[in-house]
């Protein structure tokens, strides 16, 4: 427990009509304080990002039982640097800074991070003022000086069916030396495009922000909404939710699972997971209408499932469970596969505590949190199951939290389609204003989003992804690696572009 | 490992079968696949002789489309069988498939695959965003379409597109293309 932190904010009223976690608004001390104590470890990060006149920043107090927000009103355009004490915010605050103009004083990294000089605008959601277009690849790396020393760009096309983003190494013979990630290719003006919006338009769009986690984001915003306007959704809602989720949870980790293995050589693995893969998007797409279930989840609850979805997600479930453990004995049981990815791509459980990475690379490394659990919502709050954690921070711990939370997930499957409530999937929406943040857990781990929302239209909202904080890992995993095994650190990440662009 | 290969001998391939060329109209969703999939490789044939290479760009989609077009090297989907097959570079493709509302961010990357790709080639715009009706039309950091950019041969619709809608697809570029071969 971080006294110092708590003792902050413990006796400030917070802002009202700011659910279900407070939000305070505080000065200048108060934040440098605020982010030096981040830096000594004394919580996590959740977010940062800019507002109309704002800067906020959600955290969770070491020790503490649920996350809050603090705001810092901006009276000139700069504030000061949590980047500075806390190094996971500075690609945040650049974020921030490209986006609405906002500096942060003192910062250790003033290069810009998604202004790539294309848009003809500078600070689009600020000053909004006109600015000359750059050349796109204009970009000063860090440097890596050394004998013998050479770079290799990659990207932003990249050679297979992925997401576009630049990848700039430093490598001596084969051996990385630096890896430098330059990302904000696919970024789309999602924060523009939310705010205004009327609800149901912002939903589509939040559904979209990545396009692997549309059923987790669809239900971080839904959540977030309802939380604003103080709508409980349906019974049957929530328990619908929680299905989609898991099935979005399992669709993935086994692309995942197959992908790693692939990228290791052995396409057995990649062949039979693929399948696997393929049975639960058919019986989603049976049960839900849609092959990911995008834009199923609404806020004020889901779009119903179809007669029979119970009975034919359970059928699934057989289909696959056997099959998939016998090669989960295949993967524990191959010591050449387990040659690549054992002792591949470490992550300390220093860094992954420093960041508060979330998903895989978190509870590979010994990070032992999940939202469902921790900050648990419906329906996890009266669901059990397990965390699986395991410390050796490798790709094939990362393989083994994919593969005990495919188990984890079956087992809720399971429970809850034989006890699906009856009754109405949705309520209606009511015109209101409000504020409203949500985590929920995505495959690859938690997604923040806040919404304020004013006459019953969205007027600002943040997503942040699970990949912010697992993307600069990327970089220290995989230090003093192979380049051949880049890859296979890559993919057993699995971090979202689009997610992170925005 | 050796159990698992050998049971994998004598079961059934998961791929959906192709069905005899007088076949009636395929009632089910496995069997327009089956039949997609023999015209597409009929097509394929007779224009590139024995396969077509594909190269995807990822111009600023949400990767929902990557997915699905992911999914067409499954075992189910199995679209190498027909000799469509992914490159890693552009310098190798017929074909590129472009998804996203092009970013402006990923405009010029965009521009410089499709200069790299040697003639003749061919661009399918895969998914609504790429089709210019998707929802992040209207954005400063979006270009728009893939039109906008460079030339389109064939527009899949969808969000994202299903496999077999991609396979539809690519069968009415086949069509297209050995019209324009073919004076």
């Amino acid at each position: 427990m971080s006294e110092r932190l708590a003792a902050l904010i413990a006796d400030r009223t917070p802002v009202s009509g700011h659910r279900p976690w407070p939000r305070y608004e505080i000065d200048d001390a108060a934040w440098v304080t605020i982010a030096q104590e981040l830096g000594k470890g004394g919580g996590d990060l959740l977010s940062l990002w800019g507002d109309q006149d704002q800067v906020h920043l959600a955290m969770r107090v070491a020790g503490a039982a649920e996350p809050c927000v603090v705001s810092l009103r901006m009276t000139t355009s700069d504030f000061p640097s949590v980047g500075r004490f806390h190094a996971p915010a500075i690609r945040l605050e650049r974020a921030a800074r490209d986006l609405y103009g906002f500096t942060p004083f003192s910062a250790p990294d003033r290069r810009p991070w998604l202004d790539h000089g294309a848009w003809g605008l500078r600070a689009p959601l600020g000053a909004r003022s006109p600015s000359m277009r750059r050349d796109p690849a204009a970009y000063d790396f860090l440097p890596a000086l050394g004998e013998g020393l050479h770079q290799i760009p990659v990207g932003p096309v990249h050679a297979g069916i992925i997401e576009p983003g630049h990848f700039r190494f430093s490598v001596n013979g084969e051996i990385v030396a630096r890896l430098e990630e330059r990302l904000g290719y696919v970024h789309k003006g999602i924060d523009a495009l939310l705010a205004g919006a009327e609800i149901e338009r912002a939903a589509k769009v939040a559904a979209r922000i990545s396009g692997d986690s549309t059923v987790a984001y669809s239900f971080a915003f839904a959540r977030a909404v309802e939380a604003a306007l103080q709508i409980d959704p349906p019974p049957r809602a929530k328990i619908l939710r929680g299905v989609m989720a898991e099935l979005e949870r399992i669709a993935n980790h086994l692309g995942d699972i197959g992908a790693i293995c692939n990228d290791a050589s052995l396409s057995l693995i990649h062949a039979h997971c693929g399948i696997f893969r393929e049975r639960v998007l058919a019986a989603a797409d049976r049960a839900f209408g849609h092959r990911l279930m995008m834009d199923r989840i609404v806020p004020g609850g889901v779009e119903d499932a179809g007669p029979g979805a119970a009975r034919g997600l359970q059928v699934m479930l057989d289909e696959i469970e056997k099959p998939f453990a016998e090669i989960v004995r295949l993967y524990d049981d191959t010591p050449s596969l387990q040659d690549r990815t054992c002792g591949t791509g470490i992550v300390g459980k220093d860094l992954v505590g420093q960041w508060a990475a979330g998903g895989h690379v978190g509870r590979a490394a010994g990070r032992d949190f999940d939202c469902r659990r921790d900050f648990a919502y419906a329906p996890y709050d009266d669901a059990v199951f397990k965390v699986p954690v395991f410390t050796a921070g490798d790709v094939d711990a990362r393989v083994w939290v994919r593969i005990r939370e495919v188990e984890q997930s079956i087992a809720l499957l399971r429970h809850w389609l034989g006890n699906l409530p009856s009754g109405p999937a949705r309520v209606e929406l009511r015109d209101g204003s409000g504020e409203g943040i949500a985590m929920t857990e995505a495959f690859r781990g938690d997604v923040l989003v806040s919404v304020r929302i004013e006459g019953g239209r969205i007027a600002r909202a943040h997503a942040r992804d699970a990949s912010w904080f697992q993307w600069p890992l990327l970089e220290a995993a995989i230090e003093n690696n192979i380049v051949a095994d880049f890859p296979l650190c890559n993919k057993s990440f699995n971090c979202s572009y689009s997610g992170h662009d925005l | 490992m050796r159990t698992l290969l050998l049971r994998s001998l004598f079961l059934r391939p998961v791929t959906v079968p192709a069905p005899r060329p007088d076949a009636p109209t395929p009632p089910s969703e496995d069997a327009i696949l089956a039949e997609l999939g023999r015209v597409l490789e009929v097509k394929a044939r007779r224009l590139f002789g024995r396969s077509i290479t594909i190269r995807e760009v990822d111009a600023g989609s949400c990767n929902g489309c990557e997915l699905e077009i992911h999914a067409l090297n499954n075992a189910v989907y199995d679209v190498e069988r027909f000799g469509i097959k992914f490159a890693a570079s552009p310098r190798h493709a017929d074909v590129l498939l472009v998804t996203g509302p092009v970013t402006h961010n990923m405009r010029t990357a965009l521009e410089r695959t499709y200069a790299a790709t040697p003639d003749p080639k061919w661009v399918v715009a895969v998914g609504d965003c790429a089709a210019g009706c998707g929802v992040f039309a209207e954005s400063y950091a979006t270009v728009g379409s893939v039109e906008k950019v460079i030339p389109v041969d064939l527009v899949i619709k969808g969000c994202p597109p299903k496999p077999i809608d991609l396979l539809k697809g690519l069968l009415t570029l086949m069509e297209q293309a050995t019209a324009k071969a073919s004076p």
